[in-house]
Formats: C-alpha cells, sequence, structure tokens
C-alpha cells in the first residue's frame, strides 16, 4: 500500500498523468459530441476544458502542475498553425476566382469583429487585458491566441473566447443569414468550426 | 513523413527568427505559414505525401486547444467579472460579423457578375 501511495506521489509529478488526462478527456469529450449528434453546445474542446480543470480542482492541483504535462500537446500548435499553409495552398484555386470578393469581405467581417466585440465590452467597462484577449476571438484559436500574447491579452482566455464564438456562430450564423436572405455559398459557414467541414479536413473534430 | 516534418518546423523556425529579429508584431508561427504558402506556390505542386502530414496535424487540431483553454482556471475572477461584457460582447460581435460579411460577400458577387 504504501508502493502505491508513493508510485502515485511520484506519478502525479511527472508530465504522463496530465499527458494522458488531457487526452482521455478530450477523447471523451468528443465521444459526447458525436452522441448528441454533433450539437455545437457539446463542443468537444470546451468539454475537455470543463473536464479537466473539474479534475485539476477536485485533487488540488494547480495549472503550473498540469502544464508540464500539457505542454506536449500545446507545442504541436505551432506546427499545425504552418501546417494551415496546406489547404490554404489547396484552396487556392478555388478562392483565386473570387479573390477581391473574399479580401474585401473578410476585412468587413474581420474589423466590424473587432470593433463590435471591443467596442461592446469596453462601453460596458472591461479592463484592457480583457479587450485584447477579445479583439482576435473571431479568428482561428492558435492564430488569435499567438495575436493575444502579441498585443497583451491573455492567450488562454482568447482560446474560451474563440470557442464560445464558433458555438454561437454555428449555432445563431444560419438563421442569422437566412434572415438576411444569404444564400451564396461563399457566405455561408465561414465561421469558427463550421469552415473546415466542407473544406480541407474529411471529419474534423471541431474548431 | 519526417522529411515533412523538417519542412513544417524549419519554415517555423525561420518564421521565429524574423519576427524575433525585426521585432515583428506577426507570430512567428504565422510567419512560418506563409513561408509555407510561398514555398508551395513557387513549386507549383504539392509535395507527395506533405498532404498527410500536414493533414495528421490538422485532423487534431481543436485537441491542441485543451492545455492553453485550461488556462482559463487562472483567469476564474476576471473571468466572473467580466462576465456580462463578455457574453454581450460575444454574442453582437459574431451576429454582426456573419451578416456583415455575408452582406459584403453577396454584394461584391452582384456588382462583379453585373461588371
Amino acid at each position: 500500500m504504501d508502493n502505491l501511495a508513493e508510485t502515485w506521489v511520484y506519478l502525479s509529478a511527472s508530465p504522463l498523468l496530465h499527458l494522458t488526462l488531457t487526452l482521455i478527456a478530450f477523447q471523451a469529450a468528443n465521444w459526447l459530441f458525436e452522441r448528441t449528434g454533433r450539437n455545437p453546445l457539446a463542443n468537444p474542446v470546451l468539454g475537455a476544458v470543463l473536464l479537466i480543470v473539474a479534475v485539476l480542482l477536485a485533487t488540488d492541483t494547480d495549472y503550473a502542475t498540469y502544464f508540464e504535462g500539457a505542454q506536449f500537446v500545446h507545442f504541436l500548435l505551432g506546427p499545425a498553425t504552418v501546417a494551415l499553409a496546406v489547404p490554404l495552398c489547396r484552396q487556392w484555386c478555388l478562392v483565386r476566382r473570387s479573390a477581391l470578393a473574399i479580401s474585401v469581405s473578410l476585412l468587413t467581417g474581420s474589423l466590424t469583429a473587432i470593433a463590435t466585440a471591443t467596442g461592446v465590452a469596453w462601453i460596458m467597462g472591461s479592463p484592457p487585458e480583457v479587450l485584447a484577449s477579445l479583439a482576435p476571438k473571431s479568428v482561428t484559436a492558435p492564430v488569435a491566441m499567438a495575436i493575444a500574447e502579441q498585443i497583451g491579452g491573455l492567450p488562454s482566455l482568447t482560446a474560451v473566447l474563440v470557442i464560445v464564438t464558433g458555438i454561437f456562430g454555428a449555432m445563431f450564423g444560419p438563421v442569422a443569414l437566412d434572415l438576411a436572405g444569404i444564400t451564396d455559398w461563399r457566405a455561408r459557414p465561414c465561421h469558427g468550426h463550421r469552415q473546415p467541414r466542407h473544406r480541407h479536413r474529411p471529419r474534423p473534430a471541431s474548431q | 513523413m519526417i522529411g515533412h516534418l523538417i519542412l513544417i518546423l524549419t519554415c517555423q523556425l525561420a518564421g521565429e527568427l524574423i519576427t524575433g529579429a525585426l521585432a515583428l508584431p506577426v507570430p512567428g508561427p504565422i510567419l512560418g505559414m506563409l513561408l509555407l504558402f510561398v514555398l508551395l506556390m513557387l513549386r507549383g505542386a504539392m509535395p507527395d505525401g506533405l498532404d498527410q502530414t500536414a493533414g495528421g496535424l490538422l485532423r487534431s487540431m481543436s485537441l491542441l486547444f485543451v492545455p492553453a483553454g485550461t488556462g482559463v482556471m487562472l483567469h476564474f475572477k476576471l473571468l466572473g467579472d467580466a462576465l456580462l461584457p463578455l457574453g454581450a460582447a460575444l454574442i453582437v460581435s459574431t451576429l454582426a460579423t456573419i451578416v456583415v460579411t455575408g452582406l459584403m460577400t453577396r454584394w461584391l458577387g452582384r456588382a462583379q457578375g453585373d461588371g
């Protein structure tokens, strides 16, 4: 019994435990997501985060200890961001035909996203680091987190905001577009985790 | 497979080096993505197998946000204080962004179609 306790103490300080926890939590959240028919509310990233936070709070583990293990997963964000060049390249001919329309729309859309989000939060009296975390929330998560870090925001807060934006976008986006009478496929689900589903990945988990 | 990983990591490394050396306000991996994009465009064709390596990274991309997302536990107090403004900002801005982008695309598509 002493041996078991000692092993546990050793394991809870080693990266293996929290690396495994991260993967299991994600797998469980992903299972739930599939079981609910890919309901945006059951977003697997959000589910995994909630599950892990619950375990860490229950076992009185601090984030730094958790990150010792989780950093191996986190590290891959950089290479994955670079790898986005591959689908971008493959979609290039599709994009190029309407390059002007798409770039102008994206520019207007991005400015709208930044202006409305920071505007509303600023009027309601949010501190600067919240505004800086909020500004990049309509970009894909790895890029948004990198931007938040650059402009003095909190990358982890941004990550959650991007996910929630994706959930809102998936839930209300189609309705909003229908109400505005927009049916052009180029303008349809391009928000948050809906976009890749039709594009470069056959069966993405989300985001 | 390893060759493609080297390509991806080298692009990231170059991105980090350039943004660091020139103190550019752009994150290293994003510059790395642009570098790889330019390289692929110059080459004109997708190297065999790069698809799979990139696809492997991208398929599990949502998992990669989990460690950073969990970091939100460090900001519970901030999140609690700013819950109302954050919620309002997200809802207003998400809807506004989708509608504005959609309208703009449609308007430009028409302008292009007419001209």
